[in-house]
């Protein structure tokens, strides 16, 4: 594996943004935190200056370190079943230990809401608001059954309307005007630099793999429409693009591209990515990462075109859109095979795979493997059984790579 | 040339001895236990001894199954998927889907015409649908595993068994007893348990007959015969079904010789 030095950017980067969030929140007064979901309006809350943060980054991140298990049977302890989402299970968890990799989330001020992820945010971002006793502002994004139309692109701008007076009451700030152009210009930078980030993997071979981009996701996510994050992304892509020209790998000898889809699996990177590279398999793209890559935010019209974004996310599309989407992603990055990730906790994201999976191998005609697991719960996930199926399968593609 | 499988499953070790990748000359199945690097040695040495071989004669070794990464004596390990595969084309060549059945997973697996997997599912973290659902049923019921499948032959209906989790399906079981329901009806249900949760897997991928049935299982008749019934299709089973996977493994190794 290469050698990136902009991973250190990348930690000073988030460490930063935790630490002045967390010391704000309790030292400095005039600081104004809101928890925001995934899928979250954040440009807003960056053009207001107020803090923003993700329980689900932090859920990520909590995977990651494996305090997954624990943290979410705090909230079983309370009585949330374990079926539920294992990052709004380690939210509660978290919220009412205040342990995490660092040391819980700063209290906050207001939340905002979105729910064109999935369901499950409503109903958390309410147990949590009652739990703080702070104000719930939500933004509704209707899932786009028949594709994306007018009505819902104006439906939401409209909540616009009636969203910014509200944050600006509870914080006593005002949103301007061109501080608001500021932050969409920015924001698009780094959606635009964020995809072509990406894109360096259609490189055979490719210079990063997905457990690579998984990390580098972060500031898209959490800081988008900051200058830091342009600045940063700039670097890494500049990283990637001299791999390139030197033919430098992320795999050693890359023998099998593979598209993934759905969340990563946060406590099992490193061993997948070694078992993975250890085949020589690369895994070169995904839908989760990609989903930050596609949006358009203009300037000029930063509530139309935000609408427009934040109503027909990945999520929110439906499942004819999200097999044209991970075929697309496929043929872009000249793939051999795609492994979908059922994950136990994410209903939306891995609802219908068995469908898409079949469809997407017809169009393509490329094999594909589902693995159950979920992204923090490590209680569902099975060495020895994802291990054995990650072998059948490359196995499979080795027979077929050598029939050709 | 003699070659050598070794499946080390979750249940019992299978070794089988190939000639030139055409005649089993020796196989053994034996419990696997505390030590399974013993009852392996053990389950190695009959094989030979079957075959008039010793163990110097073999020119290389694959171990498949959920112990191959621990098998120091291969010389490669590979997943069950493809060793089935292997096994089932080799024995019944016309096999397009094969079911396999083991003690703590079922899989099922698809094969081009030339014999190779196109695709594959198995059960995930659920012991219903495999063979350690029956094991659990046979101690609540006092009735010898081996025996399932001629006791439900005998059996007039196929009773409902509401609960696909094993240990509800336990307490069910207990209380059908209690209920005085023919213990030939409750097996019988038992296998239509298992055969509903298999072809339920088996219909994520298209099943295309012929269907080959494998794995310790396939022994039970009353599995077949449920299968069968609950997924309109006809059954084959291959000779020594349950050593299909070490056959595969056997023809591998002899596969690498060639290379
Ligand atoms: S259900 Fe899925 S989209 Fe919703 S919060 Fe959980 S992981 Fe995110």
């Amino acid at each position: 594996m290469p050698k990136i030095d902009s991973n250190k950017k990348l930690r000073n980067l988030m460490k930063k943004y935790y630490v002045k969030a967390k010391l704000g929140a309790k030292y400095w007064p005039f600081t104004k935190t809101c928890w925001i979901t995934s899928g979250g309006p954040v440009e807003i809350l960056i053009a207001m200056g107020i803090t923003p943060i993700y329980p689900e980054n932090h859920g990520a991140m909590i995977g990651a370190v494996k305090m997954g298990v624990e943290l979410s049977g705090e909230a079983e302890k309370l009585g949330y079943s374990q079926d539920l989402c294992s990052y709004f299970r380690c939210d509660v968890g978290q919220a009412v230990t205040q342990k995490s990799p660092v040391g819980g989330l700063p209290r906050p001020d207001f939340l905002l809401c979105c729910n064109n992820i999935c369901g499950t945010v409503l109903k958390w971002y309410e147990v949590q608001a009652r739990y703080y006793d702070v104000p719930l502002v939500f933004l509704d994004t209707p899932y786009n059954y028949d594709g994306l139309n007018d009505d819902i692109v104006n439906y939401v701008k409209e909540q616009f309307e009636s969203i910014i007076p509200e944050i600006e009451k509870i914080t006593g700030r005002r949103l301007n005007e061109k501080k608001t152009k500021q932050v969409a210009q920015y924001a698009n930078e780094g959606i635009k630099l964020w995809n072509e980030i990406l894109s360096t993997c259609e490189n055979v071979p490719a210079p990063m793999t997905c457990f690579d981009a998984f990390f580098y996701l972060a500031p898209i996510v959490t800081l988008r429409g900051t200058k830091h994050v342009v600045e940063y992304y700039k670097g890494l892509k500049k990283e990637l693009e001299a791999l390139i020209a030197q033919g430098k790998g992320a795999v050693e000898n890359e023998t099998y591209r593979l598209v993934w889809d759905n969340l990563p699996i946060w406590y099992k990177m490193r061993r997948l990515s070694k078992t993975l590279a250890s085949y020589g398999a690369c895994l070169v793209g995904d839908t989760y990462t990609n989903a930050w890559a596609d949006n358009d935010i203009n300037p000029d019209d930063p509530f139309g075109t935000m609408a427009r974004a934040y109503a027909s996310v990945y999520l929110n599309r439906n499942v004819d859109a999200k097999i044209e989407n991970f075929t697309s992603l496929i043929k872009k990055y000249k793939a051999d095979g795609f492994l979908i990730h059922s994950n136990r906790s994410c209903k939306p994201y891995s609802f219908g795979q068995f469908d898409i999976k079949d469809e997407v191998s017809r169009r393509t005609g490329l094999p594909g493997l589902i693995i159950e697991a979920d992204m923090c719960d490590t209680r569902a996930y099975s060495d020895e059984q994802i291990e054995t199926r990650l072998q059948a399968f490359i196995e499979t593609l080795k027979e077929r790579k050598e029939a050709s | 040339m003699i070659t050598l499988g070794i499946d080390l499953g979750s249940n019992t070790i299978k070794t089988v001895v190939l000639e030139d990748g055409r005649d089993v000359l020796g196989s053994c199945v034996r419990k696997s236990g505390y030590d399974t690097k013993i009852i392996t040695d053990e389950c190695v040495r009959e094989a030979l001894s079957q075959a008039g071989a010793k163990f110097d004669d073999i020119k290389k070794i694959v171990a498949t199954g959920y112990g191959r990464v621990s098998c120091d004596i291969a010389h490669k390990e590979i997943s069950e998927i493809t060793c089935h595969g292997k096994g089932a084309y080799f024995r019944m060549p016309e096999a397009r889907t094969i079911i396999d059945i083991g003690g703590q997973d079922s899989k099922v697996i698809s094969l081009s015409d030339n014999g190779k997997v196109i695709d594959f599912v198995m059960n995930d973290k659920c012991a219903a649908g495999t063979g350690r659902f029956l094991e659990v049923m046979a101690t609540a019921l006092g009735v010898a595993l081996d025996d399932f499948g001629e006791i439900s032959g005998k059996a007039d209906k196929m009773i409902d068994i509401s609960n696909t989790c094993t240990v509800f399906a336990e307490s069910e079981v207990i209380s059908l007893l209690a209920r005085r329901e023919p213990v030939e009806n409750i097996i019988a249900g038992l296998h239509k348990s298992i055969a509903s949760r298999v072809l339920a897997l088996a219909s994520r991928l298209r099943i295309q007959e012929p269907v080959v049935l494998t794995g310790g299982v396939a022994k039970n008749l009353g599995i077949k015969r449920a299968l069968e019934t609950v997924g309109k299709i006809n059954i084959g089973i291959p000779v020594s079904p349950q050593t299909i996977g070490a056959l595969g493994a056997a023809l591998h190794a002899y596969a690498l010789t060639l290379k």
